[in-house]
């Protein structure tokens, strides 16, 4: 793939559009000429020492010798890939951290970039000293260690996780694709099934419910339906091949595919089998969506189907007509993407997106569609469509249904303005 | 006879798996038992009804006291709200566009207020009131609602009776409730 990045970051990025600008490099069969302004413009006088025809400076002097980072990071060049955190919130105990969406490829979300949402900070939290108690409506109530748990047969699934407010339907909207819908990330987890402990306890007759608490400062609390535990629920201790980082749980965490995110209890500590929901706070007055009439919906779990373009996507720049890759992710709390669309002309047509195999249930599933920019003004915008048929909503539609108050489950579609610079913007802000 | 006793084990295993038929399918033997005491000393739900409540009791004037020293930094001298939620009004307005969602106007079950301040309140200090004082808090907030008399007191039972004003307005899920019709040529465009 050789078209120009156009998110710069850092003199890599920088120099190799540099090249791109002062030689006029033909991409998919269109000459794309510079196109830049301001600063990078007044840099592009810089020396090309490292450029060809010359041999750039790290092929003449040996790299860094091994050991000098027992835990790999990132290249410093990418040191602006990071969470995105808002800024000035009152306080940032109950918090949420975002995910750099648009800085991203593929579906697996690095475990640092994961996004997070706390209910009272992240606890450090001991393995060996930590316990899952499970009781209730059970046999035998139990008490089981992280070696217990580890000993359980195991398995490894790719599941999304997500945000049920992510975003709200007021405005003002956010800028970049991370505003927007960066409490979203996809990652596999590793644990056992849910179903195999309790089973291990013994389920009584009445048990209609688990309810979850999480050993941080917040004691989380959510209610978890039998039928979804006894489906695809995990206890999950490994995220993308390693322990589960504190901000997700370490060393416990229950994993609900396709449910809102805060029902996914970190931190896991107890689990209590019931014949009714706790009805908790978290359930009642914080995770239900109000609507125009003054009634409430709760226990609204599923995560519908959603997606959004994240290349090119708000605050990102077109450096010159030519050829684009649109490319975005989709992702259905009820199963499979069955099928997305793009439009280029403002949502007036719409053509069918590749998805990126393998498309797994409850898991972000890549898409991608070739384009060309004609430089004109354009907006452009993504929409799924999940095996059920569910087709993504437009925000419009949402908004007649919800009203502005309903705060949670926004998965509207979320067009980009692209403009005759080539800068890139929310369409609807 | 060395071999009597593994036996009249195994026999015994044998009798206890048939005497409990509907008993667990324990296949890996994994994890201990839970003691009533370790039980008794981790669960701390509080269902709607009131099921679990501690005994004690704290009234509305004791609450005052409380409130001012743990919660009023956060959630205002009066429950208005601050860093921390506001906790009191807003009756009358979830209808409205701007609705303000509070103990007293949203909250649909009193016995909730007692399990959410007993686990993550202060927020600085969670699980470090007494039961007398998170009762005595509920109270407070609760009069400052509207929904308890100032020289109130609650315990499990009196907490448990109270009927908040906006129990009956939850309803089920019945998403999908919007329907795209997936226009594919000549649609409208966006909004």
């Amino acid at each position: 793939m050789t078209e120009p990045t156009d998110d710069g970051k850092g003199p890599a990025a920088t120099s190799r559009r540099r090249f791109l600008r002062n030689s006029g490099i033909v991409v998919g069969g269109v000459v794309v000429a510079g196109r830049l302004a301001g600063s990078e413009a007044s840099a592009a006088a810089e020396n090309a020492d490292n450029l060809p025809p010359n041999v750039p400076d790290w092929m003449k002097t040996p790299g860094d010798p091994m050991g000098g980072q027992l835990y790999g990071m990132p290249s410093s060049f990418e040191k602006d890939v990071i969470k995105n955190i808002p800024k000035n919130l009152p306080q940032y105990l109950s918090a949420a951290g975002r995910t750099p969406l648009q800085d991203l490829d593929g579906i697996i979300t690095p475990n640092g970039l994961f996004y997070e949402r706390n209910h009272g900070g992240v606890p450090t939290i001991d393995p060996a000293q930590h316990r899952l108690m499970l009781h209730g409506l059970v046999d035998k109530p139990l008490i089981f260690t992280m070696d217990d748990i580890r000993r359980f047969p195991s398995q490894s699934r790719i599941y999304f996780l997500e945000c049920s407010g992510n975003p709200g339907y007021k405005k003002p909207y956010g800028k970049t694709a991370s505003d927007l819908v960066g409490l979203l990330s996809c990652a596999e987890w590793t644990g056992v099934s849910l179903k195999l402990v309790l089973q291990e306890a013994g389920l009584q007759a009445g048990a209609k419910w688990v309810i979850a608490e999480g050993a941080d400062a917040a004691a989380m609390t959510r209610s978890i339906p039998i039928e979804k535990c006894l489906e695809d629920a995990m206890l999950v201790y490994s995220q993308n091949g390693e322990r589960l980082r504190p901000q997700q749980g370490y060393p416990l965490r229950l994993l609900l595919p396709g449910f809102e995110g805060n029902m996914n209890i970190k931190w896991l500590r107890r689990l209590h089998v019931a014949a009714e929901p706790a009805y908790s706070r978290e359930e009642t007055s914080k995770y239900t969506d109000l609507m125009p009439d003054g009634s409430a919906r709760e226990f609204t779990f599923y995560m519908e189907a959603k997606s959004i373009i994240t290349r090119p996507s708000g605050g990102q720049r077109l450096s010159a007509p030519g050829f684009r890759e649109i490319s975005g992710i989709a992702w259905s709390g009820r199963g499979k993407i069955g099928r997305v669309d793009v439009s280029v002309d403002d949502g007036k047509s719409w053509q069918e997106a590749q998805l990126q195999e393998p498309v797994l249930t409850r898991a972000l599933t890549r898409f991608r569609l070739p384009w060309h920019w004609d430089g004109q003004p354009a907006v452009i915008q993504s929409r799924a469509i999940d095996e059920t048929g569910y087709v993504q909503p437009t925000l419009a539609e949402l908004l007649a249904v919800r009203g502005e108050n309903y705060f949670y489950h926004n998965n509207a579609i979320w067009p980009w303005r692209i403009s005759a610079g080539g800068e890139v913007t929310n369409a609807h802000a | 006879m060395p071999m009597r006793e593994p036996c009249i084990a195994a026999f015994a295993l044998f009798a206890l798996a048939c005497a409990t038929p509907a008993r667990a399918q324990s296949t890996y033997g994994i994890g201990r038992a839970a003691t009533p005491a370790e039980i008794a000393g981790w669960n701390i739900d509080v269902d709607r009804e009131g099921n679990n409540l501690p005994p004690g009791s704290g009234s509305v004037n004791h609450g005052r006291e409380v409130f001012d020293q743990q919660c009023a930094a956060c959630h205002g001298a009066k429950g208005e709200g601050g860093v921390g939620d506001r906790l009191v009004g807003g009756q009358g307005t979830l209808a409205t566009p701007n609705p303000v969602r509070t103990v007293g106007s949203y909250w649909p079950y009193a016995p909730t207020l007692f399990d959410y301040i007993r686990r993550a309140m202060p927020q600085n200090a969670p699980q470090s009131l007494s039961s007398e004082d998170v009762y005595a808090v509920s109270a407070y907030i609760l009069h400052l609602n509207g929904l308890l008399p100032a020289e109130a007191t609650l315990d499990a039972r009196s907490l448990s009776a109270i009927q908040m004003p906006n129990r009956n307005m939850f309803v089920g899920d019945s998403r999908p409730d919007v329907k795209n019709p997936a226009c594919v040529t000549g649609c409208g465009g966006s909004k």
